[in-house]
């Protein structure tokens, strides 16, 4: 905590990982004279803290950055320019009319308010029951999350032989650093035909390391009654069918899952945000303005990213809008246009744009694939039978977020369109 | 050598599952020496740690029963036991619901059922139930209301009443297995293993009319005037090692669940479906804190410690929680699990009545200082109270002169439960003990003053899985991966020991294996 805690904010932040210390500075620098940002941890940098490892920052720094030290350059960036900050407190409650209940051991119990708030809580991990492995339930099942927590930041090994469930980007990357730690990393197993997280970690986390990736295997049964001693693993078809006879028993003392994340919006649906089902997260504008006026949403808070670069720069739109708001200056009444997932596209971010923020900026449409094209690809933008804009990439792929860039010669169109649909086709 | 070490005790009780505490707590009011074991690392982990918890009406437990006489005398006890042992209860009602029109025509037979125990129920109509459960399956063609049908919290009930049983003077002893009884004139250095086989002989057993005045245990021996079987899923070994019931057998049925997150996710009550010949069914009920939980299936296994859940029997519950609430997505489930039903295969207490999964609560004629509990399964954790009582009548039948004891207080305090609090009474709590203000498990919203004051409870809670069974702690969405770490090191710290050390439920089960940096 930099200055004497107010109760009243131009801008509250709740969460310090990436997305809301962008959040928080940018506001700062948009003309918001108080910003507060609150985290439950004892540190600022969320996540990141955790993630010791290198891939952060390319886009944002031009630079390969591990996470710790890619938080720090925001964290002082935070400092330099004056945000208070709450820590080891915790959100207990926001209201639509942004009334924030706090607590901490070293904080109390506070009741503050905002003229904005910036939600950026991140996500939560899938687990276990999420996905009903059968068996019993002993220790030494984990997410991966919680294994990378105990491993790099508590300096616990949860484990000295393991399996991971999931080729999730965490799962990798933590076969990888136990490896490192001297366990030994038996499998990893993914339910689908293809990887769930970016190419580059199957790459340098486990073909550097021969650790072998059986795509469509799964977990049939966890064994060990206290603690885990083996699981069975077993090939499954294309509709997540167990095969019989492909069963194999793999000794191991931990299960770790990295089988997805979940955004953490039981926040977000206390203070009356709208929630998509297909991202699980708020449905937004371009400037990450959910339903609740004064309540924006930025990073995994909103949908799952792939990369903490783009996360930063949600925060950065968040944070804008957020202090324009507190201040009084935004378009209060956008004629929106809806955008749409179309061909081969699971949802689009956001969920609804307004035309005339292309007159000041861009806009960047995220999207997921439904399935992978390992070929060229072009990413489109249509209404009806206009085509709006459209690019290429080489493939597009579930574990990659795809994108598409709106820029202000494409605002006509935009003002004219009824909705924007985003496909991704093979080319 | 053991045998010289403890002064006898008046009571010995075996197992602390839901009737142990009730039986431990009920007696507690006696001036009596009670000693109560427990095999396992905390109390509470067998049929009582995974059921329905429910506190069921007895509406269709078989007339005649001693089931369904001991169910419908304890259901009225719970609402008081819930506010001298301040734990969860809930009257919410419950209804077996009738999909279609055949299932209705059952409705008038489980109402007279029900009137043959003397248990209130009144069939409504399907528009009626939609009204009361919007989200019912629209079919719905009638229900039978039951509104004494109750839920509890199994773990909160069971703990509350042993740390009351504590407080009073009961002397708990955990990680303590039974091995065999003590019989009198036995000399002390025959052999446990040739007792066993000679007593497992049952001509023997017919002439055999001896006196029970102890146990031996994998903690030593321990002498009593009384040993009390409420062993619930092991009564069967229990009793044979006494010579009673050679024929009773415990068989453990498993029940599958699933867990509902609250928030996307809203019941009200307690809904069964119409009961076939075998099961009462898969039944969609609320809980305590508000997620709704779906199960059980019932599959007849041999294992004792066999709950795992397998792919038939989650697809078994959820097809049947989807024939009451069609629109449960599986997304919504946060958490499954199975618990084992100890089914015994007692014939009833009433020669007439054609039933043979009756309870056992007897003081066996061909044994003397033995109270002997069997056949354990629903409606068991209904009725625990009500076999508590029992247990004190056949003593007193037995001779025993109960003399209350002046000091005995059935009030277990309660402590305070961060997220029960209103805004105001929150901050106070904080102001007054800041550890009340950091919040551990963010789904529950469970503190590190809550999980400090159960390490330091009457009955200290040493485990992971124990502070989860107190405080709800790590049951929420993400089924403790935030927690973990923070517990592991919190139960460290207060129990001063080394982080490698903590366990999730007692030896073998340790989180961690090592530090990181040192050689595998």
């Amino acid at each position: 905590m930099t200055h004497p805690l107010k109760s009243h904010y131009d801008v509250i932040v709740i969460g310090a990982g990436p997305g809301g210390l962008a959040a928080a500075i940018e506001a700062k620098k948009h003309g918001a004279d108080d910003v507060l940002m609150i985290d439950r941890d004892l540190e600022l940098g969320g996540i990141l803290l955790q993630c010791i490892h290198n891939g952060f920052g390319v886009e944002t720094f031009k630079e390969d950055l591990p996470g710790p030290s890619y938080a720090q350059r925001f964290i002082n960036e935070a400092q330099t320019v004056g945000i208070d900050y709450l820590l080891d407190t915790i959100v207990l409650d926001v209201t639509p009319e942004r009334k924030v209940y706090t607590t901490g051991m070293r904080t109390g119990f506070k009741e503050l308010s905002a003229k904005s708030i910036v939600l950026s809580m991140g996500c939560r991990e899938r687990t276990r029951a999420q996905i009903r492995i059968p068996g019993p339930r002993p220790s030494g099942v984990f997410t991966a999350g919680t294994a990378q927590r105990w491993v790099n930041v508590e300096g616990y090994m949860p484990g000295s032989r393991f399996v991971i469930l999931g080729s999730g980007d965490i799962g990798m990357i933590m076969a990888r650093r136990l490896t490192f730690e001297g366990a030994k990393v038996e499998r990893v197993l993914e339910v689908m035909p293809y990887l769930s997280g970016l190419s580059r970690n199957y790459v340098q986390c486990l073909l550097d390391f021969d650790i072998t990736l059986q795509l469509q295997h799964t977990v049939k049964r966890i064994i060990g009654k206290d603690r885990v001693e083996a699981i069975e693993a077993v090939a499954v078809d294309d509709k997540w069918q167990f095969i019989p006879g492909t069963e194999e028993i793999i000794p191991c003392d931990t299960l770790l899952l990295s089988v997805g994340l979940i955004p953490e919006n039981e926040l977000s649906q206390k203070a009356g945000v709208a929630l998509d089902p297909v991202t699980a997260g708020p449905y937004v504008d371009d400037g990450f303005a959910t339903n609740i006026p004064g309540i924006f949403a930025a990073g995994n808070v909103v949908h799952v990213y792939d990369l903490v670069d783009w996360v930063t720069s949600a925060g950065r739109t968040a944070g804008k809008r957020a202090a324009l708001f507190a201040q009084g200056c935004c378009n209060l009444e956008p004629v929106y246009v809806p955008t749409r997932a179309g061909e081969n596209v699971r949802y689009v971010v956001p969920h609804q744009i307004d035309p005339e923020t292309l007159t000041q900026d861009s806009i960047m449409l995220q999207m997921r694939v439904t399935k992978p094209l390992e070929q060229p690809v072009t990413v489109q933008v249509t209404d009806g039978d206009t085509l709006i804009v459209k690019k290429s990439e080489r493939y597009a792929r579930p574990g990659e977020m795809v994108s598409i860039t709106l820029k202000a010669k494409e605002y006509d169109a935009v003002r004219k369109a009824k909705e924007l649909k985003v496909s991704v086709v093979p080319k | 050598m053991e045998d010289f070490m403890h002064e006898p005790y008046d009571i010995i009780i075996i197992g602390a599952g839901i009737v142990g505490a009730m039986t431990a707590r009920t007696l507690a009011r006696y001036d009596l020496r009670i000693l109560w074991i427990e095999k396992e690392s905390d109390i509470c982990t067998g049929a009582t740690a995974a059921n329905s918890a429910l506190v069921h009406a007895g509406h269709d437990a078989i007339p005649g029963s001693l089931k369904a006489e001991m169910n419908v005398k304890a259901n009225p006890m719970w609402d008081r036991l819930s506010e001298e042992l301040q734990f969860a209860f809930g009257r919410t009602g419950a209804y077996v619901v009738a999909i279609g029109a055949e299932e209705c025509a059952k409705l008038e037979q489980l109402r007279d059922r029900a009137q043959a125990n003397g248990v209130p129920a009144e069939i409504i109509s399907g528009e009626e139930m939609r009204q009361r459960e919007p989200q019912i399956n629209p079919d719905v063609s009638g229900a039978l209301h039951i509104p004494t049908g109750a839920i509890c919290d199994p773990w909160g009930a069971t703990i509350a009443a042993a740390e009351n049983a504590v407080m009073n003077g009961v002397e708990l002893r955990l990680n303590t297995e039974f091995l065999d009884f003590i019989w009198e004139g036995e000399s002390a250095n025959q052999r446990v293993s040739e007792k066993v086989s000679e007593r497992e002989d049952e001509s023997k057993i017919q002439n055999l009319k001896s006196k029970i005045v102890g146990i031996h245990t994998t903690a030593g021996d321990f002498h009593a005037r009384w040993v009390v079987n409420a062993a619930g899923l092991f009564a069967d070994q229990v009793m044979h090692k006494a010579g009673v019931r050679p024929e009773f057998k415990i068989t453990p049925r498993r029940g599958e669940y699933f867990v509902m997150d609250r928030n996307q996710v809203e019941i009200n009550t307690v809904l069964f479906p119409v009961p076939t010949e075998i099961s009462k069914g898969i039944l969609v009920t609320t809980t305590l804190h508000g997620n709704t939980l779906v199960g059980p299936n019932a599959e007849n296994i041999e294992d004792k410690t066999d709950v795992d859940v397998t792919p038939a029997g989650m697809a078994e519950i959820w097809a049947g929680a989807l024939k009451l609430v069609p629109n449960l997505k599986q997304r919504d489930v946060i958490a499954v699990f199975a618990g084992l039903r100890p089914g015994g295969n007692a014939p009833c207490v009433n020669p007439e009545i054609n039933y043979n999964h009756d309870f056992i609560i007897e003081i066996p004629a061909e044994v003397d200082g033995f109270v002997n509990l069997g056949g354990m399964e629903s409606p068991a954790l209904t009725a625990a109270p009500a076999i508590a009582e029992r247990v004190v009548e056949l003593l007193h039948g037995a001779g025993e002169t109960l003399r209350e004891k002046a000091d005995w207080n059935p009030i277990r305090p309660v402590r305070p439960v961060f997220r029960h609090l209103t805004k105001d009474e929150q901050a106070a709590l904080v102001a007054q003990d800041p550890r009340y203000g950091r919040i551990i498990c963010r789904c529950e919203y469970v503190t590190e003053g809550e999980i400090v004051a159960e390490i330091h409870a009457p009955i200290p809670a040493t485990t992971y899985d124990a502070i989860k069974r107190r405080t709800w702690l790590g049951t929420g969405r993400c089924l403790g991966g935030f927690d973990m770490p923070r517990v592991v090191e919190i139960l460290a710290r207060e129990l001063g020991q080394a982080v490698l050390e903590i366990s999730k439920k007692g030896g073998g089960s340790e989180f961690l294996y090592r530090k990181t940096k040192e050689v595998a």
